[in-house]
């Protein structure tokens, strides 16, 4: 069994874009991964200004060895509900700036938080981590449409990504994650001030000496709370009777208004 | 978002409006554009609010008698199918990204416009008092090629007998306006009703609100439901401190001469034109910028 896993190890080694590979199923790793967090749901009030998520966690069937000589990496991801993301780029026409030429990502997450034993970079080649897609640098960000020869891909993904770190919705923490004791470790993530309404995904992967062998994921719904939200739920929910009401409002405002202020 | 600063933002539109007698549609986009909030919010909430200062102007019209039904309703027509086709261009406009570009440009194209032509109509003005010849607006009087289209019907209110082909264009050119910038659109109809169409000028200003209660409500339901662009509570603070400052602005504006107001609306209108066009002209601080397109909420 082991002999197997070491083949497998190899093999994974040795195919260079071995992502591929590995991003379908990790096979036969004796190693699993086990995550818990206290609960599935967070309630958040509009007076929010960011907090840290715990998530706690063992590796089962490791190898002493191994442990022994800090080989087990984890990384643990906070990823937050998916859209397409359009980057648009301005471009100077007669003197004013216009957006030009655009990128549509398909399916990205909003929000994104890792956490991880050490720098991620150093944790696994960049081909692995490209293919588990794991990392600000790394998640998947696949054009949707015409993207012309793709040279200018890099371009926009750069900006994504820069744009998405300025805000404060991908962030990371390397060093977040802790080991407790020889297995059990406690990971840390930040959820942001803006963090979005919606079933987030905290996504735990293992590394054993620079290979993913493990992952285990559980959703966790964030729900916004407080008149704010109802607001903007009824806008995007009940959008006529919304609208309706809004007009409404604005009747009997102004109807009000001339008659307090009526002058005969 | 600072509550005081929205409230004084309406405040002082609504002094302005009440001052000028304008609706102030085409003033709170501008500013809430200036305060950050995103244009297709400004736009959509700018048309709320008009709804509100234009009930309560109109329902003192219909109280002194100076309101049209029928030729407003005629108007309404054209300012409905307008509208339609304005949220239409809107939609169209932010999905490839040119919204925010095409309502500034419109401003500083509009603004400027009116703004100029204000200024000069008041500096004459002001020429004339000084050699103390007596101020008049231009009688409408002579017949033009509006005058000879077909389709006429009787506007007993008013008292004038007009083809209607002028008159629901007029109000559908306005109402592409109220869905596409979030105004009522009155500056602009107004004079156009005097001059072009020749109505008495008594029914001018309180068929004009008239109609553009119903077609800045309809631009609110349907930016509400289509692009979920209404933001009620700022629409409400606005619309509360815009009906209070107005009548202050009303008071205000008695007391001033006309001449000199409209040079200072004209100046103000300016103001405001420039500001959008440096900021269409000034290099931004990111020329990268990213939308989520909202289909998988």
């Amino acid at each position: 069994m082991r002999a197997l896993a070491a083949l497998l190890l190899l093999i994974g080694l040795a195919v260079p874009a071995g992502a591929q590979v590995l991003e379908d199923k990790p096979v036969n790793f004796p190693e699993k991964l086990e995550i818990g967090i206290s609960t599935d749901e967070i309630a958040i009030s509009s007076d929010f200004r960011g907090a840290d998520l715990t998530i706690f966690g063992a590796i089962e069937g490791y190898d002493p060895a191994l442990l022994a000589q800090s080989k087990y990496d984890i990384v643990v991801a906070l990823e937050g509900p998916k859209d397409n993301n359009t980057v648009r780029v301005k471009e100077r026409i007669f003197g004013i700036w216009v957006n030009r030429r655009s990128m549509t990502f398909e399916l990205v997450p909003e929000s994104y938080s890792l956490s991880s034993t050490r720098d991620l970079e150093t944790i696994a080649p960049t081909a692995m981590l490209n293919g588990v897609g794991v990392g600000i640098h790394h998640i998947r960000l696949s054009p949707i449409g015409y993207v012309g020869d793709g040279s200018n891909i890099t371009e926009f993904r750069d900006a994504f990504r820069r744009l998405k770190e300025s805000g404060g919705f991908y962030q990371r923490d390397p060093g977040g994650v802790q080991f407790i004791s020889a297995s059990l470790f406690k990971a840390t993530v930040k959820l942001p001030a803006s963090v979005p309404n919606g079933t987030h995904v905290v996504r735990a992967h293992l590394f054993r000496d620079g290979v993913f062998i493990a992952e285990k994921a559980l959703p966790l719904r964030v729900m916004k709370t407080g008149i704010e939200q109802m607001i903007s739920n009824a806008a995007y929910n009940n959008s006529l009777a919304y609208g309706a009401f809004s007009v409404t409002l604005a009747l009997l405002t102004g109807w009000l208004a001339s008659v307090v202020f009526r002058k005969d | 978002m600072n509550i005081f600063i929205i409230l004084g933002m309406g405040a002082a539109v609504g002094f302005l409006s009440g001052m000028f007698g304008v609706g102030g549609g085409f003033l709170i986009t501008p500013l809430l554009i200036f305060y950050n909030i995103p244009p297709v919010v400004a736009v959509a909430t700018g048309a709320n609010q008009v709804v509100a200062s234009s009930v309560s102007g109109s329902l003192s019209h219909f109280r002194r008698g100076t309101l049209d039904v029928k030729l407003g309703t005629v108007l309404l027509v054209g300012g409905l199918a307008g509208a339609t086709v304005g949220i239409w261009i809107f939609a169209l406009l932010r999905s490839v990204g040119q919204l925010d570009l095409v309502i500034s440009l419109l401003y500083v194209a509009l603004l400027g416009t009116v703004g100029t032509l204000m200024l000069l109509e008041s500096i004459r003005a002001l020429r004339r008092s000084a050699k103390n010849q007596p101020v008049s607006l231009r009688r409408p009087g002579q017949h033009s090629w509006v005058h000879r289209l077909p389709l006429k019907m009787r506007f007993k209110k008013s008292k004038i007998y007009l083809s209607v082909i002028p008159v629901v264009g007029l109000g559908f050119c306005i109402g592409i306006l109220t869905s596409v910038m979030g105004v009522g659109g009155g500056f602009i109809m107004v004079p156009a009703m005097i001059y072009l169409l020749r109505i008495p000028t008594n029914v001018v200003v309180g068929t004009s609100l008239f109609q553009i209660i119903f077609v800045t409500a309809y631009t609110t339901i349907v930016q509400a439901t289509a692009n979920h662009a209404v933001d009620i509570v700022l629409a409400f603070i606005l619309m509360v401190a815009g009906v209070i400052g107005a009548q202050y602005g009303v008071r205000v504006g008695q007391k001033l001469r006309g001449e000199q107001l409209r040079a200072l609306l004209a100046l103000l209108v300016l103001a405001v034109g420039a500001r959008l066009a440096v900021d269409l002209v000034h290099t931004p601080a990111d020329i990268y910028s990213v939308v989520s397109e909202g289909v998988y909420r």
